[in-house]
Order: C-alpha cells, then sequence, then structure tokens
C-alpha cells in the first residue's frame, strides 16, 4: 500500500521549514513514528527542507486501532527529553483516525503550553514567544504563548506545503535519519481504549419540498423531531 | 546467425541494475516522480485546456518548473543544475507532460537539444555563459531564459545533410556571419539563446557542417510568425531568420565539421525526452478514457464492464507499457555509459505511436464527449500527433533501427 504525509503534517513541516528561513529556527528535525514507510515520508519531509529525521519504528497499527494517540503522545515525549525542542509543530489530526488527541496530550505530559489548529504562527515577536491565530467553528482566536517551548498544531489555511525541488531531493539523500525501535523506549504500547464497531454514517435522505408552513411545521414535529 | 560471444559481452558489459517498474526505482527517482506527478495533477492539468486554447506560452508554470530544477535537469551542480541522470529526466517527461504535453516540449527542447549539446562539446567558458545561466533560468527580474535548437530548415527535415544555412569566416577571423533560414523551432520566441547548424564547408557535405551557439539579440537575426499547429498549443514554433548575423569566432561549438555529428548525438538523447513526452499524452489518455469507462453507464451498466472497451484499455496499456520499458531501456543504457541510439529510436517510435493510438481509441471510448473540449481526450488526440514527427519521423526511425539491426548480423 503507497502511503503518504498525513496532509496536516506536511502543513506543520512547511512552517518548520519557514521558521528556520525566517532565521527564527536553527534546525528543524522530523519525527515520524510508525512502519518500514515511514522512511519515505521523512525522506519527503527532508527534500521540503528538514535538516534530519527521527523514526520511530513500529508494525503496530498507528490509525488508533492498536497505537492509539496517549501511547503515540508518550513515545513523542520520549524525542522530545532527548532532542530537546523549542517548538513541536504537528497536524492538528491524522486524517485515518481523526482523532485530533495527540497534540494536546503531548504538551499535558510536557507541561508545555499548546495552541492547536493554527491558522497563523507569528515568531517575530523578538521576545521568545508566539502569537498563534486559531481557527475555531466561531471564528479565528488569537492566542498569546509567552515563552517557548510550547506545542503548536497545524490547520490548513496556515500554508500551503512546497514541492520538493530536484536539488532538495538530491541533497535529502545525504541528511541524517536515526531510526529507534518503539518497543525499546520504555513506553506501554497497549491500547487503553478498544474500538467496538466501526460504521458509515447512514446515506443522506433526499430533502422534500412541503406545501406550506403548517406542513413543515408538522414534519418539524413529527419526522425531525427538532420542535416539541 | 548472431555471434554468441557478441550477445555475451553484450550483457556482460552494462553496469547498474535494471528498473521496470516505479516501484523498483531507487528512493530518488520514485521522489522525482511522485513530485513530477503531483505538481502536473495540481498545477498543469487544470490549466492546460486553457493554455491551449489560447495558445498561450505558460510563463508562470515554466518558471514554477524551473524552480523546482526541472530546467537543468541533466547539468552538472557545478553549471547549476540538478544533476540527475537520463532515467530520471525520462520519468519527469512523463508526468510533466502527463499534465500538459506543451509544458512537456517546452521542457524537453530546452533540456535535451538547447543545454545537452553545449553541455557535452562546449568548452568551460561556453558553458559558463550559455549554460549556468540557462539551468537555473530565472533572471534577477523574474523572466526566463529559455534555449531552442536549429537544425531543420524550410528545404530539409529529415535530409539533415543538406543544411543551407551557411557561416562564413569573417574578413579577419573575429566572426562567423550567418545566413540562412531555420524552420519549425520549439521555444523561438520564448527563446535568447539557440544552438544551430551551419554549413562551413559545403564541399564536405554533412562533413562541412558546424555547430554554433547564437545570442538571439544579434544584430541581423529576426523570428519568423507563430505556426497555427494542430497541437502543443501553448509552445510556439517559427522559423528563425539569419540575415548576416555576426557571432564571436568562440561561439563555434566543437570542432569545424563536428556538427553534424553533434546534431545526430544530441538527437539520441532527445528521443527519450520526446518518448517521455509521448508516453505522458498516452498515460493521460489512458486515465482519461479508464476513468469514464468506469463512470459512464449504458445498458444498465458501466461500460467498463463491456468487452470492446476492456479490449481497448488493454490494448492502450500494453502499448504504453511496453514502450515506456523500451524508454527506460535506452535511458538506463545511456547513464551507464553504453551506444544508445537504436534503443532510443525504437522508444521514440514505439511511444510516439502508442500516443496516437492511447489517444484516438479514448476518443472512442468518450463518445461524444471524446470529441468536444470539455473533456482532454480531444487535447490529447491533437498534442499526440506531433510525437511521430518530430525528432525524427517515424520513417526516420525505422532506417536509424534497421541499419544497427543490420550492422550486427553483418558482425
Amino acid at each position: 500500500v503507497k502511503m503518504s504525509m498525513n496532509p496536516f503534517c506536511e502543513i506543520a513541516v512547511e512552517e518548520a521549514v519557514r521558521l528556520k528561513e525566517s532565521k527564527a529556527a536553527d534546525e528543524v528535525v522530523a519525527v515520524s513514528i510508525g512502519p518500514k514507510q515511514c522512511g519515505e515520508t521523512l525522506r519527503t519531509a527532508l527534500a521540503m527542507g528538514c535538516d534530519r529525521a527521527v523514526h520511530v519504528s513500529t508494525d503496530l497499527r498507528t490509525d488508533y486501532m492498536q497505537l492509539q494517540p496517549l501511547a503515540t503522545a508518550r513515545l513523542f515525549e520520549k524525542v522530545v527529553e532527548s532532542e530537546q525542542p523549542d517548538l513541536v509543530l504537528m497536524g492538528k489530526q491524522g486524517i485515518d483516525s481523526d482523532a485530533g488527541q495527540t497534540g494536546p496530550m503531548l504538551a499535558a505530559l510536557l507541561g508545555w503550553p499548546q495552541a492547536t489548529f493554527a491558522a497563523k504562527v507569528d515568531a517575530t515577536g523578538g521576545d521568545g514567544g508566539l502569537v498563534v491565530e486559531r481557527e475555531t467553528d466561531s471564528g479565528t482566536e488569537t492566542v498569546t504563548i509567552p515563552k517557548l517551548p510550547a506545542v503548536v498544531t497545524c490547520d490548513l489555511r496556515l500554508n500551503e506545503p512546497r514541492y520538493a525541488t530536484l536539488p532538495n531531493i538530491m541533497k535529502a539523500k545525504k541528511k541524517k535519519v536515526d531510526v529507534m525501535d518503539a518497543a525499546d523506549m520504555g513506553v506501554d504500547l497497549t491500547a487503553t481504549n478498544e474500538v467496538l464497531e466501526v460504521y458509515e454514517p447512514p446515506p443522506r435522505k433526499e430533502g422534500i419540498i412541503v406545501e406550506s408552513v403548517d406542513e413543515l411545521v408538522d414534519k418539524l414535529k413529527s419526522e425531525a423531531g427538532v420542535l416539541q | 546467425p548472431v555471434s554468441v560471444s557478441r550477445v555475451a559481452a553484450a550483457v556482460a558489459t552494462s553496469s547498474g541494475r535494471s528498473y521496470t517498474t516505479h516501484s523498483q526505482l531507487p528512493e530518488e527517482h520514485q521522489m522525482i516522480y511522485e513530485m513530477c506527478r503531483k505538481f502536473a495533477d495540481e498545477e498543469l492539468a487544470p490549466n492546460a485546456g486553457k493554455w491551449d486554447k489560447e495558445h498561450a506560452f505558460p510563463t508562470e508554470a515554466v518558471t514554477h518548473l524551473a524552480e523546482l530544477g526541472l530546467m537543468g535537469i541533466n547539468v552538472p551542480g557545478e553549471y547549476g543544475g540538478s544533476e540527475l541522470d537520463a532515467l530520471a529526466y525520462a520519468i519527469a517527461m512523463e508526468e510533466i507532460s502527463r499534465g500538459c504535453a506543451s509544458v512537456g516540449v517546452i521542457m524537453s527542447a530546452h533540456n535535451s537539444l538547447y543545454l545537452w549539446p553545449i553541455q557535452a562539446f562546449g568548452t568551460h567558458e561556453q558553458k559558463e555563459k550559455w549554460v549556468a545561466p540557462y539551468a537555473q533560468p530565472i533572471k534577477e527580474d523574474g523572466t526566463l531564459n529559455v534555449g531552442c535548437f536549429g537544425l531543420s530548415e524550410p528545404g530539409n527535415g529529415s535530409d539533415a545533410g543538406a543544411a543551407s544555412t551557411t557561416a562564413t569566416l569573417s574578413d579577419d577571423g573575429t566572426e562567423w556571419i550567418i545566413n540562412g533560414t531555420k524552420a519549425w523551432i520549439t521555444n523561438a520566441h520564448e527563446s535568447s539563446a539557440a544552438v544551430i547548424f551551419a554549413t562551413t564547408d559545403k564541399s564536405l557535405k554533412h562533413k562541412g557542417i558546424s555547430a554554433f551557439i547564437v545570442p538571439l539579440d544579434a544584430e541581423g537575426f529576426s523570428l519568423g510568425a507563430k505556426e497555427d499547429k494542430l497541437g502543443i498549443r501553448a509552445s510556439s514554433t517559427s522559423n528563425l531568420i539569419f540575415d548576416n548575423v555576426r557571432i564571436p569566432k568562440d561561439n563555434l561549438l566543437g570542432n569545424p565539421g563536428d556538427g553534424f555529428k553533434i546534431a545526430m548525438k544530441t538527437l539520441d538523447g532527445g528521443r527519450i525526452g520526446v518518448a517521455g513526452q509521448a508516453l505522458g499524452i498516452a498515460s493521460a489518455s489512458i486515465d482519461c478514457a479508464a476513468n469514464y469507462a468506469l463512470e459512464r453507464q449504458a445498458f444498465g451498466k458501466p461500460i467498463a464492464s463491456l468487452q470492446s472497451i476492456q479490449n481497448k484499455i488493454s490494448a492502450m496499456s500494453v502499448a504504453r507499457d511496453s514502450s515506456r520499458l523500451l524508454n527506460w531501456r535506452a535511458a538506463m543504457m545511456k547513464d551507464a555509459g553504453e551506444k544508445y541510439t537504436k534503443e532510443a529510436a525504437m522508444a521514440k517510435l514505439a511511444a510516439s505511436e502508442a500516443a496516437t493510438m492511447c489517444s484516438h481509441q479514448a476518443i472512442q471510448v468518450l463518445g461524444g464527449m471524446g470529441y468536444v473540449s470539455d473533456m482532454p481526450a480531444e487535447r490529447h488526440y491533437r498534442d499526440a500527433r506531433i510525437t511521430e514527427i518530430y525528432e525524427g519521423t517515424s520513417e526516420i526511425q525505422h532506417l536509424v533501427i534497421a541499419g544497427d539491426v543490420f550492422k550486427e548480423y553483418k558482425g
């Protein structure tokens, strides 16, 4: 099965590379947890401009069926302890499980401030902090993180990820990828939640045209159940 | 009968691994494949129809291609190129052309026909002046340095040895004076430099042809009107007209009399590029037809379930896959330093015929929808046709191939 980088993670990589290009960051390390194919997605991250990569290797399913967000966050916690970054950028959620939990859980485990669903990240304040605009259902919220380190998760409108240029694809070959086994990192990887059932929502029923307002109110009461 | 020792020798000298599927490719070739594919899907395919209708050179897209390193793909790093091999070029050409065949030919003429001969036969100074600013072709003002190649003339295409454009050394020996007309030149209207071929000694016939690098802002140079073509309409094609154009003596490429050899060697590599372009058109046609067949219903089910449609899709896939293998073989032989003239000719011949067959059948699968511009099938059909003609007609490819085959038998 051909695997590709989670789209929100791609946005996180792009933002990290831009922070390096604007000199706000010195080094960008790409990290991925998963099977052998992670090697390819990490190479893509390197070709986009990351300096080196860490691959936490596991054959456990990472789509919530085996390796779940809390264990994932604990693995990232170990990587953070060894790498000591000032900022962790992640996608807001993985499009396989759509859980959206790993980022907030990692911040909590580390005791770090967090800003999720970032649509804009501003590191230009010069005060060692960040101003983040967050996407919420009711509009954009601006959050200030006074001091790093912090965790920021990235949303769709944050940026448009670049294509890897040919020279960068060639340079990526020479960049370092460290591989470590998830089983050796002292983290309990067993699932804490059990997936009971996965099913599709019922197909959306066709709408109907009603003849009068009275008929509409009647249907809202008796069929849609939204009026008493 | 073929001597067995000859066959054994051929097998022993080929070096390096052989790749036959995308999944077998080394990592960076896979990444190049994916990057070009993504770029073609996102930026080329959605705009190709518009560029075709408007006969518009897609400056923004070609600039983006340059930013990605695709306009100097085989040039060494010291001259600003991406340092990739012929296999990477073949793969990139197919994916880019799958998005837009016009962008494909713009890319291939620039890479194979302009950059390659200067890179292969030029002096260090010529490479600094004429390769480096074209391998990284985005100038400070954001405009592009594009190159072209002038071999054909109104009076001769296949008969390349009959070049009537002349180059005469000036009385003081410091300049060449070029007179004549080149025809059918891709990128003519966007180019700032050209590699052209002119007769320096008519008595030596084809051994009296030399190659030159000509800056197109030279006095006495003019462009012909843009041809109104059937396909690849977003690329410009016209005559290059030289009326006592003076170029410095140092703009001679290689030695006097080397021109024909330089042209033939250039075309060998160019054929890998054009085969790539034809494969892109074939693949785009298959994509269009297969997707349509799965959606279009007739007699109560998708037409993909009908045997006559299945037969077409199968024949198209076999034609495309087999000519892709021929092209990869030619590219891998080039990369291994082996003579690959016959193999490149076979690839170009097969791929161009596959492009016309696949695009023809794609229209047939789409029925009426294949005949209108709402679907890309008609554009693929029009784009495909030139691939059997330029960079050596199919008839010339047959001569090249048969010549080499008979040579092997004569032993």
